[in-house]
């Protein structure tokens, strides 16, 4: 029983992803937007700084959905606002796929 | 024959002109350095020819960095976000010096006497102490917390704010081997903090309550108060996309001029009673509120989303007077040492850009990668700079 279900989940989560895709001219801008202004409090390595480096080695053990809400909705009590005037969900879960994976550079 | 000389004489004296211009003493009164933050690397500028003389690599993650001077005006301290410290001689225009001091790092300070510089570190946190000429780490005072708002105060002293922690703390380092530390308590998450000019005054900005902490480094036996407590009381915060930076100060005549945290607003505060005594509404979170060297005009910029655009406040009427779009991304502004000129940098435009600040004309504009603080050498003689 347990198999199908973590199959099941796994499908609705890999189905949901491709569909939210942001274009590749979005994509570009939330690289910078990530980089530049993120980075003013994360560092524009994402090596930390005020806020929690973003790194892949710093995020690997941190649940996907929490970072999404995150973004979205900020963390009360800390510095983190809420991006989501900026940012609408499918592009905060694709941003925290990308810190997951290792974020890309910005094109020179 | 005749003809032979002359072209020998020409070409000894474009030798010669070379020569006395490589050579030719001058000042640094009118230079400073831009930080080109994606490319680890600073631009020397000139102020008087409003122009870069040149370039200098190999600096590190350059992304939120900041620099103080010597007291001769020769060489720029920047403070790397990866920890690094780099001792520039902007006449030279090479690197004098470099140094890891710490895995991350936010800024620095230079002592009254110019012979010890001070690096603020988030991680590990605490201060480290440095040797200007050298280099050589003399002392550190480790904190246990992110620290901010480095300030140098008489005395050799510096004051600090703990964001972890919510405390002030001053440290005497008369012997720069040997620090004395003070602790204050501040209140919740402070962000950053100034001294006013005079260095009588240091103030944390807090992040995590309403209010500002203030502390009289004249009186310290008195502790930090709060001013300011509840100035935004019953109304919903609006996101801060970045954190204000009170590092310029804005006190102007008798008042204080200071960002504040989630509205679009600008704090005045009396500065005998500490009161405040008006808000200024203006086009978005503020990030830095800095006086003109004369105190007349006050300029701020803003966060992100509002970040392409500049206010300027006259301090006569109490009013913004001009709204400007210098361009896209406007991270630092930086007055000229008598303040006829500002320049503001406009990261994702790649330029600099160069405005009369009594008629807002724009009087040049100058290319620079991805630029962020500006940072004139007329700092090396002002307190908390």
């Amino acid at each position: 029983m347990k198999r199908p279900l973590v199959f099941l989940a796994s499908l609705l989560l890999a189905g949901a992803a491709p569909a939210a895709e942001p274009d590749a001219a979005r994509q570009r801008e939330l690289v910078r937007l990530v980089r530049q202004d993120c980075g003013s409090c994360h560092g524009m390595q994402l090596t930390g700084g005020l806020g929690m480096p973003l790194t892949a080695a710093a995020l690997k053990d941190r649940p996907f959905e929490g970072l999404v809400a995150t973004v979205v909705y900020g963390r009360p009590g800390t510095a983190m606002p809420p991006w989501r005037s900026i940012v609408s969900e499918p592009e905060a879960e694709w941003i925290v796929r990308q810190l997951m994976n290792g974020f890309p550079e910005e094109p020179r | 024959m005749k003809r032979t000389l002359a072209v020998l004489s020409l070409l000894l004296a474009a030798g010669c002109a070379q020569t006395s211009l490589r050579e030719e003493p001058r000042g640094t009164g009118d230079l400073g350095i831009v930080i080109e933050r994606a490319d680890g690397r600073v631009a020397v500028v000139d102020t008087t020819a409003r122009a870069v003389l040149g370039r200098i690599d190999g600096l590190g993650d350059l992304s939120h960095a900041s620099a103080v001077f010597s007291r001769d005006g020769r060489y720029a301290y920047v403070f790397g976000r990866d920890g690094g410290l780099t001792k520039v001689d902007i006449l030279l225009r090479r690197i004098d010096r470099r140094v890891m001091q710490a895995g991350n790092s936010i800024g620095g300070s230079i002592s009254q006497d110019g012979r010890i510089v001070v690096a603020q570190n988030y991680e590990p946190g605490g201060i480290k102490v440095f040797d200007a000429a050298t280099l050589e780490l003399l002392s550190e005072v480790p904190t246990q917390s992110k620290v901010v708002g480095l300030a140098d105060l008489s005395g050799n002293r510096f004051a600090y704010a703990l964001f972890d922690k919510g405390e002030i703390w001053v440290t005497d380092l008369s012997d720069p081997r040997r620090p004395r530390t003070q602790k204050f308590p501040a209140g919740r998450q402070p962000y950053d903090g100034l001294v006013t000019p005079d260095g009588r005054h240091y103030m944390a900005g807090l992040f995590g309550e309403d209010g500002i902490a203030l502390l009289d480094t004249w009186k310290p036996e008195q502790g930090a108060r709060k001013i300011l407590e509840n100035y935004g009381k019953g109304q919903e915060k609006l996101p801060v996309f970045k954190m204000p930076h009170l590092r310029g100060w804005a006190v102007a005549g008798n008042q204080a001029y200071l960002p504040a945290i989630g509205r679009h607003e600008v704090l005045v505060v009396d500065k005998a009673s500490w009161k405040e005594s008006g808000r200024i509404k203006v086009k978005g979170q503020p990030v830095f509120v800095m006086a003109r060297p004369d105190g007349r005009q006050i300029w701020v910029n803003f966060a992100f989303p509002d970040n392409g655009w500049v206010q300027v406040i006259d301090t006569l009427k109490g009013e913004v007077v001009q709204t400007l779009q210098p361009g896209k991304a406007i991270l630092h502004m930086e007055f000229t040492p008598r303040g006829e000129h500002v320049w503001l940098s406009a990261r994702d435009d790649h330029t600099v850009s160069i405005y009369d600040t009594r008629s807002f004309e724009r009087v040049a504009t100058l290319p620079a990668q991805s630029p962020s603080g500006i940072f004139f050498t007329s700092r090396a003689a002002r307190m908390g700079f």
